[in-house]
């Protein structure tokens, strides 16, 4: 049996171990993200949430995630 | 009878009928955070930019508790201390449902939390050309002032007092200069400790208020946002109404003629 290929990548600051070849949106699904609630960064650059599926991950890509929570 | 119904509160545009704007920190949960809003008759809440938990995917999302569909969110830049932070918090904001309509606020000092001005001003220029609607916390400094609404800002929030101080409005004659220069909506924003506080800065001609933790802080959080409703209403319709002239010695409201 062919062993899958993991790569280590970075979310909110926290190492994550992904399949190899995974699309954004993949691992995005994976953590259950309500898209429509939040905003993506990839290595510090903000993604359209419409062009997930097309983008790949590579290793160490840094991935933020963020919403909206209370402050004055 | 003054109509206040009339009196709305414009900004960027948009018309508001609420003066008092509420911010959605520090409160005990989500439940007395929603409830205080609603009580508060506030239109425009403050909101913050931060990591989604994704360790915990079971906690409470804001968004759940008040519907950015009926409540304007203003999304801030707390807890940046520079140009390339705020900016890149307010882009991540607009990326996550289009808001434009932003609070930029870029401290410069952790102790004191007041307004890095430099740091504001430079914030303010690049968002207003990137299209953002622009509501800047500052200084209670008229040249400041001047110099943010040349650079496009949308609004004018001069501090009453430091964040979260508590100590009211401390610098009345600024905030009155700012009033008397700049037709764009002027808002307090922090330092507020009390009621009244909203009261006097709505009779100084302010267009509105914005007030986080005196609500939120306050032993009856419900109450307290009720009491800046009434004071925001209370200090307008003072304001608009124009005050007696003041003079030293005391005039007698009854008539002298007739004395027994």
């Amino acid at each position: 049996m062919k062993k899958i290929k993991k790569i280590k990548i970075k979310i909110n600051g926290k190492i994550k171990s992904i399949k190899q070849d995974s699309n954004l949106s993949e691992v995005l699904k994976n953590l259950k993200i309500p898209l429509n609630k939040v905003a993506i960064e990839l290595n510090e650059e903000i993604i359209d949430k419409k062009k997930i599926n097309k983008i790949n991950l590579n290793k160490n890509d840094k991935i933020e995630i963020v919403h909206f929570i209370g402050g004055g | 009878m003054v109509n206040l119904k009339k009196d709305s509160l414009i900004i960027a545009n948009k018309k508001f009928n609420s003066r008092l704007i509420v911010g959605t920190g520090k409160y005990k949960s989500m439940t007395e955070c929603a409830k205080a809003i609603k009580l508060s008759g506030a239109e425009i809440v403050t909101v913050a930019v931060r990591r989604v938990n994704i360790s915990d995917k079971k906690k409470p999302l804001l968004m759940d508790y008040i519907d950015p569909k009926k409540i304007t969110y203003l999304p801030n830049t707390a807890g940046c201390f520079n140009s390339k932070e705020a900016l890149r918090t307010l882009r991540l904001a607009r990326e996550i449902g289009g808001w434009k309509l932003v609070k930029l606020e870029v401290l410069g000092d952790k102790k004191n939390l007041f307004p890095d001005m430099i740091e504001t001003l430079k914030s303010t220029e690049v968002l207003a050309k990137e299209g953002f609607k622009v509501m800047v916390y500052c200084n209670d400094d008229p040249l400041m002032a001047k110099r943010l609404e040349n650079s496009g800002a949308d609004a004018i929030m001069p501090l009453a007092a430091p964040i979260g101080s508590g100590l009211g409005i401390q610098n009345k004659i600024n905030i009155q200069i700012i009033r008397k220069q700049t037709k764009l909506p002027l808002i307090i924003d922090a330092g507020l400790g009390q009621a009244s506080d909203a009261t006097i800065a709505m009779e100084l001609g302010c267009d509105g208020v914005l007030v986080n933790t005196a609500i939120a802080k306050a032993k009856k959080p419900f109450e307290m946002a009720l009491a800046f409703k009434n004071a925001v209403i209370a200090g307008r319709q003072s304001f608009k109404s124009g005050r007696i002239d003041k003079i030293l010695m005391g005039n007698p409201s009854s008539p002298s003629k007739g004395i027994i």
